[in-house]
C-alpha cells in the first residue's frame, strides 16, 4: 500500500467530517484522521505526520498550520503551503470551494490531485447546501414577519386576513419596497405603539 | 468610477481605518466604493491577496517583509502602501503565574526569568509585530528565560489560556482585554513600552498593483489617510467604538473597544485601569508614512532570527514599504511630508518638529525600551 496517504481532516462538524472521510476513501485507500477544530491540532499534526491536511478555508486555526510548516525548517522545506503552488488551477478551485490544503511532505501533485478533487467536490456540495439552508431560513423569517404584520393590521383595522395582506402588498408596490420590508416596518411600529 | 474595490480585513480594532473609510464616506469622497471582506485568519487574508480576490488588505507589517525574504507561505510578493496603525499590542500572563510589574519591561524581564519555568506564549501569527516585539524583549530583558512562541488565533486566546494550552499571550486589542475579562489574565506590557513607534498594520497589495492601477491606489490611500485623521479626533471616539462593535464588524462589546481607543487598559480583572500614552496610533506624528527604516528594522530582526545575510535582507526589506508611492498619492492633499524616507528608529525621546516638504511637521516620540537606536543609514548606499 505504498500509494496510501495519511490525511488529516480538520472539521468540527461531525456529520460533515464523515462525509469528507467517505469521499476521500472513494478516492483511494488512505488513512484519514478527523480532528475537531482548535487545541489538539498542532500536537496531532506533529504526532501523525500527515502527508496532507485539509481544513476549511474560513477556519481561524489555519494560522496554526502556518507555524507547523515553518517549524520543519527553511532548509528541509518540502513543506508546500496551500496546495502545490505549481498547480494554480487546482489552488484556485480549492479556494473557490472553500478548502485549504497543506501538503506536509512535499508530495507530488499527481498524487494529491484525486484526493483534492474529491474534497473539493464535497466542499462545493456543502457550500451549496449551506446557501440553500440560509435561503430557506431567511424565507421562513420573512414569512413570520409578514404573518405578524398581517395580524396587527387585522386587529387595528378590524379587517380580514386577505384584505390585510392586499393592503400590505399595495403599500409595498406604492413605495417600491419589498413586501417583507414593509411588514418589518409595520411590526416595528406595532412594537412602539403597543 | 463606481466599480467596487474589494478590500480584506480581520476583525480587530486596527481594522478601523478601512471600516471608517467605508462607513463614513471617506471612500465615497474619493469616488471609491469599498467592498469590505472579512477574513478569519492571516493566512486566509494573504491567500485572498495572492489570488486577487481582494485588491488590498489590512496586513501584519511583518508579512510583506517576510515574503520578500522567502520566509513562510504565500505565492506573490507583497508591498505596503501605507501604515494603518502603530502599536496596540499587549503582552500578558495567565492568573496561574505570579503578577509581573506592569509597564516596566526591564523589571518584568527579570521577574520572568526568576519564575524559572518554561513558558508558552501565544501570538497571532509567526510573522507578526507581536512575535518580533516579544523576541526583542526576551533577547534583551530575559535572555535566559525558556519561552516557546506559539501561534494561536487571537479570538481563541482567552480560551487557550483557560485550557492551559498557553501561559501568556502577545496580541492586539480587543483580544488582550478580553483575556483579562474572560480568563483572569494580567497584563504586563503594552507593545509601545517595547518600541513606541512599531508599525503594526499596513495596507498591503500585491507588488505592482498600485503601479498598474495608480488611480484607484491613490484614491484608497487618500481615503484611508482622511479616515485616520477623523479617528484621531477624540470627539469621534464613541461613534467609532459603536460602529466597530457592530456584529458585521468586530462583534464584541463597545466598552472593550472604547478602552483600547482611549488608551485605557484594565491590567487585571480587579484593576487598576492604567492610561498608556502612545498605546496605539492611527494618525498622529506621521503615523501613516511607510518609512523604509521601519521595514528595515523588521528585515534586520528576521535576518537575525532566520540566519539570513544582513545587508541584502535589509535592502530587500526596505523596498517593500513604498514610501515613494505614498508620497506621490498623498501629494494632491497638499500636506507636508518628510524629506527623507528613512529615520533613525528609537532616536527621539519626545515629539519633535522638523521641516517638511510643505512646512513643519511633527515626528512622534520614538524609543526602544533598552535605549538602542536602529539607524539603517550606514548600511544603505546613498541614492
Amino acid at each position: 500500500m505504498s500509494e496510501s496517504l495519511t490525511i488529516i481532516v480538520v472539521e468540527p462538524d461531525r456529520a460533515r467530517a464523515l462525509e469528507i472521510v467517505d469521499a476521500l476513501r472513494e478516492a483511494g485507500n488512505h488513512r484519514v484522521h478527523v480532528l475537531g477544530d482548535g487545541a489538539s491540532l498542532a500536537r496531532r499534526v506533529t504526532e501523525l505526520r500527515p502527508d496532507l491536511v485539509l481544513i476549511d478555508i474560513t477556519s481561524p486555526s489555519r494560522d496554526m498550520l502556518e507555524e507547523l510548516a515553518l517549524a520543519s525548517g527553511p532548509t528541509e522545506r518540502p513543506v508546500a503551503m496551500f496546495v502545490d503552488r505549481t498547480d494554480a488551477g487546482l489552488t484556485r478551485a480549492a479556494i473557490e470551494a472553500g478548502v485549504s490544503a497543506y501538503v506536509v511532505n512535499g508530495l507530488a501533485a499527481d498524487r494529491i490531485r484525486p484526493v483534492l478533487d474529491a474534497a473539493i467536490a464535497r466542499f462545493h456540495l456543502f457550500s451549496r447546501m449551506r446557501s440553500e439552508l440560509a435561503a430557506t431560513r431567511a424565507a421562513l423569517e420573512e414569512r413570520k414577519v409578514i404573518d405578524r404584520a398581517k395580524g396587527f393590521i387585522m386587529r387595528a383595522k378590524g379587517i380580514g386576513e386577505e384584505e390585510a395582506y392586499a393592503l400590505m402588498r399595495r403599500a409595498a408596490m406604492d413605495q417600491g419596497k419589498r413586501l417583507p420590508e414593509v411588514a418589518q416596518a409595520i411590526v416595528m411600529a406595532a412594537e412602539v405603539l403597543k | 468610477m463606481t466599480r467596487a474595490l474589494p478590500v480584506g480585513y480581520i476583525p480587530l480594532v486596527d481594522a478601523a481605518p478601512l471600516i471608517v473609510a467605508a462607513e463614513f464616506g471617506f471612500a465615497e469622497e474619493e469616488g471609491l466604493v469599498l467592498e469590505l471582506r472579512r477574513a478569519a485568519s492571516w493566512s486566509m487574508l494573504r491567500d485572498m491577496l495572492d489570488f486577487g480576490q481582494v485588491a488590498a488588505a489590512q496586513m501584519l507589517s511583518v508579512v510583506p517583509v517576510a515574503r520578500a525574504l522567502s520566509l513562510g507561505g504565500g505565492a506573490q510578493p507583497l508591498e505596503a502602501l501605507m501604515v494603518m496603525a502603530l502599536n496596540g499590542q499587549i503582552f500578558g500572563l495567565g492568573p496561574h503565574l505570579p503578577a509581573l510589574p506592569f509597564g516596566d519591561p526591564l523589571a518584568a524581564g527579570q521577574a520572568l526569568a526568576a519564575l524559572n519555568r518554561p513558558l508558552r506564549i501565544g501570538v497571532p501569527f509567526p510573522f507578526s509585530m507581536q512575535a518580533e516585539l516579544l523576541a526583542y524583549w526576551l533577547e534583551r530583558a530575559a535572555p535566559r528565560a525558556e519561552v516557546q512562541i506559539r501561534t494561536v488565533p487571537p479570538p481563541r486566546m482567552a480560551e487557550a489560556l483557560r485550557a492551559g494550552e498557553v501561559d501568556g499571550f502577545c496580541v492586539g486589542e480587543p483580544w488582550g482585554s478580553q483575556a483579562v475579562e474572560q480568563a483572569g489574565a494580567r497584563l504586563v506590557w503594552p507593545g509601545s513600552a517595547i518600541w513606541c513607534q512599531a508599525p503594526e498594520k499596513v495596507l498591503a497589495t500585491r507588488a505592482g498593483w498600485a503601479e498598474a492601477e495608480p488611480e484607484r491606489a491613490g484614491r484608497l490611500i487618500r481615503a484611508l489617510w482622511r479616515a485616520t485623521r477623523w479617528m484621531a479626533d477624540p470627539a469621534n471616539r464613541v461613534t467609532l467604538s459603536a460602529v466597530l462593535a457592530r456584529r458585521d464588524h468586530l462583534d464584541v462589546g463597545a466598552e472593550l473597544i472604547d478602552r483600547a481607543l482611549s488608551h485605557r487598559l484594565l491590567i487585571a480583572p480587579t484593576g487598576p485601569e492604567i492610561v498608556v500614552p502612545q498605546f496605539q496610533t492611527f494618525h498622529h506624528g506621521l503615523a501613516n508614512f511607510p518609512w523604509r527604516s521601519q521595514a528595515g528594522w523588521i528585515g534586520a530582526r528576521l535576518a537575525g532570527r532566520f540566519g539570513l545575510p544582513l545587508p541584502a535582507a535589509l535592502e530587500t526589506a526596505r523596498a517593500t514599504f513604498r514610501s515613494d508611492l505614498y508620497r506621490s498619492h498623498i501629494a494632491p492633499l497638499g500636506v507636508s511630508l518628510p524629506r527623507a524616507s528613512d529615520k533613525a528608529e528609537g532616536a527621539l525621546a519626545r515629539d519633535e518638529s522638523l521641516p517638511g516638504t510643505h512646512g513643519p511637521l511633527t515626528l512622534a516620540r520614538n524609543q526602544f525600551f533598552d535605549g538602542r537606536i536602529f539607524d539603517p543609514a550606514p548600511a544603505i548606499s546613498p541614492k
